[in-house]
C-alpha cells in the first residue's frame, strides 16, 4: 500500500485527520465571522448579537441541546463500528519500537526534543505553556473585542496566539504524526520507512562554527552572552521603542505586565528561532553550561 | 384514536405520574421557567438566555460537546471497569477478552477510545473559539483559567488511560512520557541541579509518578487511579465549577464595546 495511505488510515491517526478536518473548518469559521464583523465596525454598524433578544431556555436552547447530543453521539457510533481501536502487542520492555512515539496530543512537545534537551522540551516549555495561557487574560488589557469575533481591533494578541495554536502546537503534532519516523527522522509521507537508514548529520555548537570550542570557558562566554542578549535585548528593545512611539502603552501596561508578555513572548520566539539554526544551520546548542549537571540551550 | 387523549389523561392523573412530575406542563411562560428551574438537570441554565446562545454561529456548541464527551466517557469507562483488572497479568487479556469475549466489548472500547480523542479535539477547538471571541476578558478571566486547568486535565486524563491495555503502543508512551520527569530541574535525577538534592533514579519524580524506576506493575496500578477516579473528580468538580461561572460571570459572553 501507498505509504502515505497507510500512516493516515492507521486508526490511532484517523482521529488526527478527523483534528485536522475540525480545526480548519473551525478557523475559517471563526475567520470569517472576524472579517464579517470588521466590516460591520467599520461601516458603524452593530455586531453580530449585539442587539440579540432573549429567548426561553425550554425548549430553544434544550431542543438544540439535544439535537447536538445526538448528532455526536451518532458520529461516535459510526466512528466506533467502522473502527476498532488498535491492540498492539503485549508491554514488552525488552523490545523498544522505533520510533516510540507519546500519545499524539504530546507529539508537539516530543518534536521539540529535537531542538532542546528535555528539562525544556518536556518540563519547562510545558510550564511556560500553561502559566502562558493563565496570564493570557490579565496581560491583554486591551477592551476591545469583548464577546464578539473580530479581527481588526486585537490583531497583535489573535496573531501570537494563533501563531502558537496553529504553528507551534497543532503543526508539530502533525508533523510528529506524519512525518517523523525510525530514529525521529524526517520521512515524506510517500516514503518508505527504512530502519536501518542512518543520517549522520554532524551538528555543531553556535560557538564552534566561528571556531571556538562550545565547552571551552570562552566558548561558554560567547554562549552566554548570546542568550543573554536574545533575552534582555528582546524584552528590553520593545521598551525603547514604545517608550518613543506609544509612552502611553507602557503606562497602561505597568513593569510587571510588561515583563511577563515580553519574557512569555521572547521565550515563545526561541522555539522558531531554535528550529531554524537546528534545521537550516545544523547548530544544536547555543549556549552549553557543563556544570550542575548540563544546562544546554 | 379517540382514545388516545383518554390515556394520556389516565397516565398523568396517575399517583407516581404525579409524584414526579408535580404539575401539568402547559406552555405558558411560568411553565416553560419551571420546566428549567424546576429541573436538577437543566437549572444549569437561566430559564432565558441571549439568542446568539441558541445559534450555531456564537459558541458552537463546542463548551457542551466537550462535557457530552465528557458525559460518554464517564458511562463507557464505567462499564470498562466491570471487565477489567488494573495488574500485568490479567490488564492485556482483559482487552482480549473485551475484543472477543464480552457481547458488544469491541464497539464498548472503540466508543471509549474514539471518545477520548473526540474529547482532546473538541476541548481545543472550545478554547480556541472562548478566545477569538475575547470571552476570556473582564469579567471572565478567573473562568478562562478553571479552563486552562481542565485543558490539562483533560490531556492527563487521556494520558494516564493510554497504559491501561499493557500493550506495547500504551507502554512505550508512557516511558517516553515519564522520561520527561526524570529531567526535571531539581526532582528528576537526570535534570539539572537534582545533584544538590541528591537525587537519584529512586527518589524523584518519575519514581513517584511511576511507583517504581520503570513502567512496571506500579505504575499501571497508579495510572489505573488516576484515569478512574482522581483526575475524574477533580476535573468534575472543575467542571460544576466552570459552568457555575459562566451562569455568575453573565452568561454567555454578549458583545461589550
Ligand atoms: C473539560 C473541559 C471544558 C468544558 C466541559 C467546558 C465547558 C464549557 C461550557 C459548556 C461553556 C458554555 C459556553 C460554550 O459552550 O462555549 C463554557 C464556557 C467557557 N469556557 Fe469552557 N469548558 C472546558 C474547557 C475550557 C478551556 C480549556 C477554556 C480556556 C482555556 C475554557 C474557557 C471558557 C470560558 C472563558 C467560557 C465563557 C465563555 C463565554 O462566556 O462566552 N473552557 N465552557
Amino acid at each position: 500500500m501507498n505509504p502515505f495511505i497507510e500512516i493516515i488510515t492507521q486508526p490511532d491517526n484517523i482521529a488526527i485527520v478527523i483534528m485536522i478536518i475540525m480545526v480548519s473548518f473551525f478557523m475559517a469559521w471563526a475567520f470569517q465571522q472576524a472579517f464579517e464583523n470588521d466590516r460591520r465596525l467599520a461601516a458603524g454598524l452593530p455586531v453580530e448579537g449585539e442587539n440579540d433578544n432573549f429567548v426561553d431556555t425550554f425548549k430553544p436552547l434544550v431542543r438544540i441541546e439535544l439535537i447536538i447530543a445526538l448528532v455526536v453521539m451518532v458520529g461516535l457510533t459510526i466512528w466506533s463500528i467502522a473502527i476498532d481501536a488498535p491492540l498492539e502487542e503485549i508491554a514488552n520492555p525488552t523490545i523498544t519500537p522505533n520510533p516510540a512515539k507519546a500519545p499524539w496530543y504530546f507529539l508537539g512537545l516530543q518534536e521539540l526534543l529535537v531542538y532542546f534537551d528535555p528539562w525544556l522540551a518536556g518540563v519547562v516549555l510545558p510550564s511556560l505553556i500553561v502559566v502562558g495561557l493563565l496570564a493570557i487574560p490579565y496581560i491583554d488589557i486591551n477592551p476591545k473585542g469583548n464577546g464578539y469575533y473580530t479581527f481588526a481591533e486585537r490583531k497583535y494578541a489573535i496573531i501570537i496566539f494563533s501563531f502558537g495554536f496553529f504553528v507551534l502546537w497543532l503543526l508539530l503534532i502533525v508533523i510528529g504524526v506524519f512525518f517523523r519516523g525510525p530514529g525521529w527522522l524526517w520521512y515524506w509521507p510517500w516514503q518508505e520507512w527504512d530502519h536501518a537508514r542512518v543520517v549522520f548529520e554532524p551538528t555543531k555548537d553556535l560557538t564552534s562554527v566561528i571556531g571556538i570550542d562550545s565547552r571551552s570557558i570562552p566558548g561558554i562566554i560567547i554562549g552566554g552572552i548570546v542568550v543573554v542578549s536574545y533575552l534582555v535585548g528582546g524584552m528590553v528593545a520593545p521598551y525603547l521603542y514604545w517608550k518613543k512611539n506609544n509612552p502611553e502603552l507602557l503606562k497602561q501596561l505597568g513593569m510587571v505586565r510588561y515583563i511577563t508578555i515580553t519574557f512569555l513572548f521572547v521565550t515563545m520566539m526561541s522555539i522558531p528561532i531554535k528550529m531554524i539554526l537546528r534545521l537550516v544551520f545544523l547548530v544544536k546548542y547555543v549556549w552549553i553550561i557543563p556544570w550542575f549537571g548540563g544546562i544546554n540551550f | 384514536m379517540k382514545r388516545l387523549p383518554e390515556i394520556t389523561d389516565k397516565v398523568k392523573k396517575n399517583l407516581i405520574w404525579k409524584s414526579i412530575f408535580r404539575r401539568d406542563y402547559r406552555n405558558t411562560i411560568r411553565d416553560r421557567a419551571q420546566a428549567v428551574f424546576g429541573n436538577v438537570f437543566l437549572h444549569l441554565h437561566p430559564v432565558q438566555v441571549r439568542e446568539s446562545a441558541v445559534k450555531l454561529r456564537f459558541t458552537w456548541g463546542m463548551g457542551g460537546i466537550t462535557f457530552f464527551a465528557f458525559i460518554i466517557l464517564v458511562i463507557t469507562g464505567v462499564v470498562l471497569m466491570f471487565y477489567y483488572h488494573p495488574s500485568v497479568d490479567q490488564a492485556y487479556t482483559d482487552i482480549k477478552d473485551l475484543e472477543f469475549q464480552v457481547p458488544y466489548g469491541v464497539i464498548l472500547r472503540n466508543l471509549h477510545r474514539w471518545g477520548a480523542h473526540f474529547m482532546v479535539i473538541v476541548v481545543m477547538i472550545h478554547m480556541f473559539r472562548v478566545f477569538m471571541t475575547g470571552s476570556y476578558k473582564a469579567p471572565r478571566q478567573f473562568n478562562w483559567g478553571i479552563g486552562v486547568f481542565l485543558l490539562v486535565l483533560t490531556f492527563l486524563l487521556s494520558f494516564t488511560g493510554y497504559l491501561t491495555p499493557w500493550d506495547q503502543l500504551g507502554f512505550w508512551a508512557i516511558t517516553v512520557g515519564t522520561n520527561m520527569g526524570a529531567a526535571t530541574p531539581f526532582l528528576g535525577y537526570q535534570g539539572p541541579f537534582s545533584e544538590f538534592l541528591h537525587i537519584t533514579p529512586y527518589n524523584d519524580i518519575r519514581f513517584a509518578l511511576l511507583g517504581g524506576a520503570q513502567v512496571g506493575g506500579n505504575a499501571l496500578l497508579r495510572s489505573y487511579i488516576w484515569h478512574c477516579v482522581a483526575i475524574p473528580l477533580v476535573s468534575i468538580i472543575l467542571m460544576f465549577v466552570h459552568f457555575w461561572r459562566v451562569r455568575k460571570d453573565g452568561g454567555i459572553s454578549k458583545p461589550q464595546k
